[in-house]
């Protein structure tokens, strides 16, 4: 049975799935218990599991996470969520040098299955210190699984695939997809990790976009559809580990990559794909110069017109992407 | 052979002969395994640093020789006394520092990193301050399992002045976890001095801030740790959460083999070597008619005998091969 | 001030131009009027004349090259006039880039010895085919060789497949393939066979050629074919039946007033179809002279667009190959096509007795859009009555 929730629904519904399934499983992080979460993600989770399993932390991200990687090397399954996916720079040390490399430290014989949820990315004039797409920072760490769902579908089964997972998982949920709806089994189903979802198919341009991207991106194709260029659509969905062959045999086919991305361009996740492609056996396909629409080299500004200049818009990908396609860059 | 000491202390009371004399084994152990692995570092045998602890073998065992199987310790950069204290295997922890398939952590740790979590111990960290919180939420596990274990956490004073010792410290007492935090105070973060340092003149002092009991004790005289960190345990056991304990002790060596000693004196590491843990509690095994000399020079010679034993184990240990160079990274059969 | 010769559009459709040959050198006096160039556009070869008397410089694109419409390729001087514009040498490899392009760029970058810009699927298409990228104009900014190109370029056998050749797609073709493709896969045909005694029509095509009058040179001024007869009565034919002298459009159904007959004429590599127009109200001796100078420009490429667009009906005839009978693809925007068959003698009953008879087999294609079986055959009746009866033509 499937019915629509949205995004932040289906993250609960997630939640409240996997406590109810493995009793390892508990929840912690700042005001996600009466409150219900800075945008209101765990809601009521707190009167039905208990202040024990849906943890209000004292405002110490990196205490934090050092408790929940302690946690889940003694036997239990904590999800933590950050406030803010900035904050978690606040807690870099045991993101990085610990719940990462602990496993590989110790000759591969422990786990650290941890998860960390992340709400990132601009469009609320939340302004620089809380609009940020860090998700290419943490990507570029082994030992991390990093994924962005773009779906209320893929919200929930990506993060029940990231609780059944041994190592630890950031996922990454952009704000501004909390409140869109859409169908989502009421059966506890997995997304895989590491696969990445073609959303429209097209010959002529492969657009491989992030979360609130995927949906820019998609709106693009569909007025480039109107022009006679056929766009396909790829949501990334894990940018760690990254799903290669996807992409590659999309390029492969369409001979043009467009990357569409929130992150700053310089050194993000399309840089990666970028360079990916370039080493790959669909460099030989390519019949056009890569293209990466990434975030503005600036902290995200308050002053919305300026906001939203400074990450891609629809706008921007239907000019970029028809330049593209007519062979004009 | 000497007369009985009488006035018996509580450690004497808590730990049977045999219990003594394997705490005075294991701090030979740690002594010897630590001059056997600076001697092959000397000798060019093994290529990356360590950090030696010689001088601070009385915290590392007393704090650990109470503790059972199920309980966690968490480590540091110092780390290779805290590890034989809770039951590592010498032999191995030697093949971790020469980077073998054999050592604890088949050669991909090195002597930082060394753990054993069947043994519950959660592994020495080479960031400061990077066990604290990782022994928290152990705890946090812990009282989530309604178990009775406890976790120790081992840090020195370098580390209280990191933002993770006083938001864990914090969580550990509003959540009242079965946490004892052992500082091992040897006086420098690297080259910088507590005084230089720390606001406080103690670090015990810091645990009122945390309304949690804060312990201060010679760190040299194994009795005194081991005491005041079983009042803890039962404590913390019990289920009245964590108690912070400051061990006042000296590492005699560099920090590490890099280290000219240039922000100390010849005067004050010769000072503290007339204190030497081994020494004082060799004398009180002796005093309390616990061991004879000889039992001592027995103890002693098998040590070395192990260590020997040990070096030519992992000398001969297997180099892993780059084939398997990222194996670790992730658990195998979930998404690479 | 020189005069600017530019790639001129010449085709609805038109983008690019690539300039066949030229006909004057850099530094050559040029009459206003006198042909500059050669173009090949999507279906055909043209002249462009030189707009000003002068002196031609600055030639800026060689032959074989793509060139965007509006782009000037040379300038016209007056005799005496100094020479302002700088010199823009685009050779095979390297054509006039867009004029965007050419923006961002700042200039017109000619490559280095060896050097081509081409894309990584252009080189490797151009490994795989043996193609040498000096061979090839590229379209892409800043004369980016692009996989089109390649494609467009390849002249060689593909030599990881050595047992057959790579014959180069030339615009003509590509849009023969189109344009049929099209026709056959979107307009439901039907066809229509008879077959016509030609008796009378043999008779009189003798007797009016034998009395040909004799022009300047004592040549005969006309020497009817069977076809000439097949094009007029097909008209006449059109004109009766005025239902099937018609377009398809998806709006409407557009009845044409004349009737404009298409031949279709083979040319080396492909086919063209010059129209005869209003071919119902010339004699005979008008067509015949008429499609004899249409098929000769149709073979040497220099008909206009004027002369083998649109039409209402076509002819093709496959006659003069023995072919008894056969059927054709309409060809749009026409309704019908007329597929002719050789003249063949059969002995046909005659008041029961066997008689040899001259008979020629004709069948009609039909859009059934707008052509219905009535019609078509209606069509069909009335060709047959002026083929066997020559004389009603003239009623």
């Amino acid at each position: 049975m499937s019915r629509e929730l949205s995004f932040a629904q289906a993250i609960q519904e997630a939640l409240a799935t996997a406590m109810e399934a493995d009793e390892r499983v508990f929840i912690m992080g700042e005001d996600i218990g009466v409150y219900g979460g800075a945008f209101q993600v765990t809601g009521d989770l707190v009167h039905r599991f208990g202040e024990d399993r849906v943890m209000d932390t004292p405002i110490s991200e990196l205490g934090a996470a050092g408790v929940a990687v302690g946690a889940a090397l003694a036997g239990s399954r904590p999800i933590l969520e950050f406030q803010f996916s900035d904050f978690a720079t606040l807690a870099m040390e045991q993101i990085v040098n610990q719940a990462a490399k602990l496993r590989f430290m110790l000759g591969g014989k422990v786990s650290v299955p941890l998860v960390m949820r992340l709400p990132c990315g601009s469009g609320t004039g939340a302004a620089a210190q809380h609009s940020q797409s860090l998700e290419a920072w943490l990507a570029h760490v082994p030992g991390l699984k990093v994924v962005q769902p773009s779906t209320p579908h893929d919200a929930k089964g990506l993060l029940l695939a990231a609780i059944d997972d041994p190592d630890p998982v950031m996922i990454f949920e952009h704000k501004l997809l909390y409140k869109i709806k859409g169908d989502v089994p009421e059966e506890a189903y997995r997304v895989p990790i590491g696969k990445a979802a073609i959303r429209r198919e097209g010959r002529d341009v492969t657009i491989v976009a992030t979360a609130i991207m995927v949906h820019r991106a998609l709106e693009a194709a569909e007025v480039l559809a109107g022009e006679g260029i056929e766009v396909e659509v790829i949501d990334l969905r894990s940018l760690r580990p990254l799903d290669k062959e996807t992409i590659i045999a999309s390029v492969m086919k369409t001979s043009r990559l467009a990357c569409v991305y929130e992150g700053v361009k310089t050194l993000g996740i399309g840089a990666e794909i970028s360079a990916m492609i370039a080493e790959s056996e669909a460099f030989d396909f390519l019949d056009a110069p890569i293209l990466r629409l990434g975030g503005a080299e600036v902290p995200i500004p308050y002053n919305p017109v300026l906001e939203k200049a400074a990450v891609p818009q629809m706008e921007n990908i239907v000019e970029q992407v028809r330049n593209l396609a007519r062979g004009k860059i | 052979m000497m007369a009985k000491k009488s006035n018996q202390r509580p450690f004497h009371k808590e730990f049977s002969a045999e219990q003594q004399l394997e705490a005075f084994r294991r701090m030979c152990v740690i002594r010897r395994f630590e001059e056997t692995a600076e001697d092959s570092y000397m000798r060019g045998l093994t290529h990356g640093t360590m950090h030696l602890s010689i001088g601070q073998e009385a915290s590392a065992v007393g704090a650990t020789m109470g503790l059972r199987k199920t309980d966690y310790i968490t480590s540091t950069h110092r780390g290779h006394g805290h590890c034989i204290g809770k039951g590592a295997d010498p032999k191995l922890m030697l093949a971790e520092f020469f980077g073998k398939e054999e050592g604890y952590c088949r050669g991909r740790g090195g002597s930082m990193h060394i753990a054993d979590i069947e043994s519950g111990n959660l592994g020495a960290n080479g960031i400061v301050a990077g066990g604290i919180p990782i022994a928290v939420g152990a705890a946090l596990a812990i009282k989530k399992q309604k178990r009775d274990d406890v976790a120790l956490c081992f840090f020195g004073d370098g580390a209280t002045n990191e933002g993770a010792f006083h938001e864990s410290l914090n969580m550990a007492a509003i959540w009242r976890l079965p946490v004892i935090f052992v500082c091992e105070n040897n006086k420098y973060g690297m080259s910088v001095s507590t005084e230089r340092s720390m606001a406080v003149a103690n670090v015990a002092d810091r645990a009122s801030a945390y309304n949690m009991p804060g312990v201060m004790v010679d760190g040299n005289r194994i009795e005194d740790v081991s005491e005041a960190v079983s009042e803890a345990t039962a404590r913390a056991r019990r289920g009245d959460g964590p108690t912070l304990i400051e061990c006042k002790t000296y590492r005699t060596r560099g920090h590490s083999r890099s280290d000219r000693n240039r922000y100390r004196t010849k005067e004050e590491i010769e000072d503290w070597k007339l204190r030497d843990p081994i020494t004082l509690f060799e004398a009180e095994l002796l005093a309390h008619g616990i061991a004879t000399q000889a039992e001592i020079a027995g103890i002693h010679a098998s040590v070395a005998t192990e260590m020997v034993a040990g070096l030519e184990f992992a000398q001969n240990g297997t180099d892993p091969s780059p084939e398997f160079l990222t194996r670790d990274v992730y658990t195998p059969g979930a998404a690479p | 001030m020189a005069t600017e010769v530019i790639m001129p559009k010449v085709d609805m459709d038109m983008a690019t131009g690539k300039i066949s040959k030229w006909h004057v050198a850099e530094g050559d006096a040029v009459k206003k009027g006198a042909p500059l160039f050669e173009i090949e556009t999507d279906k055909a070869a043209m002249e462009i004349d030189a707009p000003a008397d002068g002196v031609i410089r600055n030639i800026s694109a060689a032959e074989g090259a793509i060139v965007p419409v509006g782009t000037a390729v040379a300038f016209i001087y007056a005799p005496g006039e100094a020479v302002t514009q700088v010199s823009k040498p685009v050779d095979q490899s390297q054509p006039a880039t867009r004029p965007d392009a050419g923006k961002n760029s700042g200039s017109l970058a000619v490559p280095a010895s060896g050097y081509f810009r081409a894309t990584p699927l252009a080189k490797r298409l151009a490994r795989q085919s043996g193609v040498s990228l000096k061979d090839v104009s590229g379209s892409g900014p800043r004369g980016r060789i692009v996989m089109a190109d390649v494609k467009a370029a390849v002249v060689k056998p593909l030599q990881v497949l050595p047992q057959h050749d790579m014959v180069p797609v030339d615009s003509m073709r590509r849009t023969i393939a189109q344009r049929l493709t099209r026709s056959k896969q979107t307009i439901p045909h039907f066809y229509l066979t008879v077959t016509c005694d030609l008796t009378n029509l043999l008779n009189i095509r003798e007797s009016l050629n034998a009395k040909a009058p004799l022009g300047s040179d004592k040549s005969a001024l006309w020497k009817l074919s069977i076809n000439d007869f097949v094009i007029k009565a097909l008209a006449l034919s059109l004109k009766q039946t005025p239902e099937a002298n018609a377009t398809w459009t998806d709006d409407f159904i557009q009845r044409h007033h004349a009737s404009d007959v298409g031949v279709a004429v083979a040319i080396a590599g492909g086919l063209m179809t010059p129209v005869v127009r209003s071919a119902e109200t010339k004699t005979l001796s008008q067509i015949s002279t008429e499609v004899k100078d249409l098929a000769a420009r149709a073979r040497s490429r220099k008909l206009l667009p004027s002369e083998y667009q649109g039409g209402t009906t076509a002819i093709s005839n496959l006659g003069m190959y023995g072919i008894e009978e056969f059927t054709a693809i309409i060809n749009p925007p026409h309704a019908t096509i007329l597929a002719v068959g050789a003249a063949i003698e059969n002995f046909v009953a005659v008041n029961g007795q066997p008689v040899l008879r001259s008979q020629m087999k004709c069948t009609l294609s039909c859009d059934h859009r707008v052509v219905d079986g009535a019609v078509g055959a209606k069509l069909l009746q009335a060709f047959r009555s002026f083929i066997e009866e020559p004389a009603l033509m003239l009623a």
